[in-house]
């Protein structure tokens, strides 16, 4: 059983008008096996607070901690972080022209392990991980994201959250631009990798409409870089009807 | 970034620098009579970005030939001989277009010949190593009708040498020319390389440099019959005050022939410094042609810089296609976060962006003995940049 514990999470942005905080305290305990939902109005600083854990340079921790089993997760540089059990699937992954999918899978693989995979039983463990995820396979020789549709990309997303069975899993807005198939494939996924795996997950979504795959144990709503309102499903399907607006208004 | 495509029917097209240049490129002044050409002045476009002192006295110094100390080996298809200026090929595939290469023509009294017949299997290797200082070397490489091979010319160890490569690709036959300069770090090398094409033929130039703290590699090739490709690689890794220059020129003379030139270069340390002049002219007999030339320059610290020039004139409409692309840019943090992301550390990370990002040239040469050694000195210049 891991635990994932964000304290007092304070963080900022250097922008051309100096530094801008984007989080202002954000407290919450994530335990494996449960999956918490982070629901809130764009701007409210969801994908600041996925980034953070991930251990993007761009943001600046000024208060507040974040632990791993009582490790402190904000001493480690990314790869330390990712190899500690952390995982991000992002919502914008980046093209790395010339390096095919299997080669980056591989690679990675094997430095999270710290041993290479043996041969024939990984080959074997990505083609069924990509067949349940409905790519071709050739998609293995393709490079990095390069060419890749929206939907392929939150797949591989998802393929790689299968094959390196991390932790917890940060999922950033992994249902933005995916059609209705898609967005049921992509939620199976991470629904069979969790079951695998028993991870947690912090699933962050400014749509209910995942929800309906992806179900959550405990739903926060995120608004102006604070944790405002707690609860279970009930609040997501509240959410549903009413919006966010009470809240933005509050 | 600039991205620029050439449609048929446009005309005369150039860009790249602030001036416009004075001549087309076909006017150029050629001659093997170093005499003949002006001394080297940084506002001359040719060696506007290379300070003449880093030659080291290749332009003015009086040079002396290395002919001998040039070492061959190679399958029986291939044979060598020393010749003269008294011989059928000696200064047919081009003459000399700067004072270097004129200098290095004038010293250079025997040309290393190597003339390939029929098919190998395996390349000739001329290697050049450890030359003596105020050198010179001119070699004729010449692939008979319907021959098919691969010579590689190979330059390591210490250097100060000017060099002319002269290539005539025969009717129906197939070359390849690896030309690799992994030269000590104080090493300075000027070759001009000048290739003329024959009927039916194609030539795959490929241009490797990653060592010598002055390199100036000016490839040139010409189309004298229809029915002709070149296709021209180039690969450089510039680290701190290496200067590696790279100035191709295709001549598309007659209709019908194809030319691709496609030169990547990764730039790391203070003062690595890169230059790539791509310059491609379709005249006016040239209907069909098809070309497109492409730079990229991936920046792997601050302190570097690599200027990218492609020039493109068109004297007809009547053609297939024409185009350029110029990039250069920093290397891209974003790339290395989702890498870490993964696990993967910061070095490997960075090892594998640039190694995908020199891969679709080291994909495309197909000697694998190449491809092994290139794998590692890009293995080993990114373990210096650790440091």
């Amino acid at each position: 059983m891991a635990i994932l514990q964000i304290k007092n999470l304070h963080v900022s942005v250097e922008t051309e008008q100096g530094s801008k905080e984007i989080l202002k305290g954000v407290d919450l305990t994530i335990r494996s096996g449960e999956t918490h939902a982070i629901m809130g109005p764009n701007g409210s600083g969801k994908s600041t607070l996925a980034y953070t854990i991930a251990g993007h340079p761009k943001y600046t921790v000024t208060e507040g901690e974040i632990l791993l089993d009582g490790e402190n997760v904000l001493d480690m540089s990314v790869d330390e972080r990712a190899r500690a059990g952390l995982f991000l699937a992002m919502q914008y992954p980046v093209e790395i022209p010339g390096v095919s999918v299997s080669n980056f899978l591989r690679t990675a693989k094997t430095a999270i392990d710290g041993v290479a995979p043996a041969i024939r039983p990984w080959i074997g463990e990505v083609r069924d991980a990509m067949s349940n995820l409905k790519m071709d396979s050739d998609f293995t020789e393709r490079n990095v994201n390069e060419g890749f549709s929206g939907g392929e990309k939150k797949r591989h997303e998802i393929l790689q959250l299968e094959l390196l069975k991390p932790q917890f899993a940060v999922l950033d807005e992994t249902d933005s631009g995916l059609d209705v198939d898609a967005l049921r494939i992509v939620s199976e996924g991470v629904n069979r990798a969790k079951q695998a795996n028993g991870f947690g997950v912090l699933l962050i979504t400014h749509y209910t409409r995942i929800l309906n795959y992806i179900k959550p144990d405990f739903v926060h709503v995120f608004v102006a870089g604070k944790i405002a309102e707690e609860g279970g499903p009930e609040l997501a399907a509240r959410l549903e009807a009413e919006g966010y607006d009470r809240y933005v208004k509050a | 970034m600039t991205e620029a495509i050439i449609r048929p029917g446009s005309t005369g097209h150039s860009h790249g620098g602030a001036e416009i240049p004075l001549q087309t490129r076909s006017e150029r002044l050629r001659s093997a009579n170093p005499g003949d050409h002006i001394a080297i002045d940084g506002r001359d476009e040719q060696w506007r970005y290379l300070d003449q002192l880093r030659l080291a006295g290749l332009d003015t110094n009086v040079l002396t030939d290395a002919a001998t100390e040039l070492v061959f080996t190679a399958p029986s298809e291939f044979d060598l001989t020393l010749v003269d200026a008294k011989d059928d090929l000696f200064g047919t595939a081009g003459l000399p277009e700067d004072i270097t290469s004129a200098n290095a023509w004038a010293a250079a009294n025997k040309a290393s010949k190597i003339t390939l017949t029929g098919e190998a299997s395996e390349p000739a290797i001329l290697k050049i190593a450890d030359i003596k200082a105020d050198r010179a070397a001119h070699i004729i490489i010449n692939s008979k009708t319907h021959s098919r091979g691969t010579v590689i010319i190979d330059h390591t160890g210490d250097a100060k040498l000017a060099e002319v490569v002269e290539i005539i690709v025969g009717d129906e036959s197939q070359l390849t020319v690896v030309s690799i300069q992994d030269w000590n770090d104080d090493a300075v090398h000027t070759s001009a390389q000048f290739a003329r094409i024959g009927r039916n033929a194609k030539l795959k130039h490929i241009v490797v440099s990653l060592g010598g703290k002055t390199v100036r590699v000016t490839p040139t090739a010409e189309f004298t019959a229809p029915g002709s490709e070149v296709e021209m690689l180039g690969l450089y890794f510039a680290d701190a005050g290496q200067h590696l220059e790279h100035r191709s020129y295709v001549d598309h003379a007659v209709a019908n022939c194809k030319s691709r030139v496609t030169y990547k270069g990764a730039l790391q340390g203070k003062g690595a410094h890169t230059v790539w002049v791509g310059d491609v002219l379709i005249r006016k007999a040239a209907e069909g042609t098809d070309t497109y030339e492409l730079n990229r320059n991936l920046l792997l610290t601050d302190g570097a810089r690599a200027d990218s020039v492609p020039n493109l004139e068109i004297e007809t409409g009547e053609i297939e296609g024409a185009g350029h692309a110029s990039a250069s840019g920093r290397f891209d943090d974003e790339q290395l976060f989702y890498l870490q992301a993964r696990g993967i550390n910061e070095l490997d990370a960075r090892r594998l962006v640039v190694r995908g990002f020199l891969n679709e040239i080291i994909q495309q040469i197909g000697i694998e003995s190449i491809e092994q050694r290139l794998n590692e000195a890009i293995e080993h210049e990114l373990t210096r940049s650790n440091h």
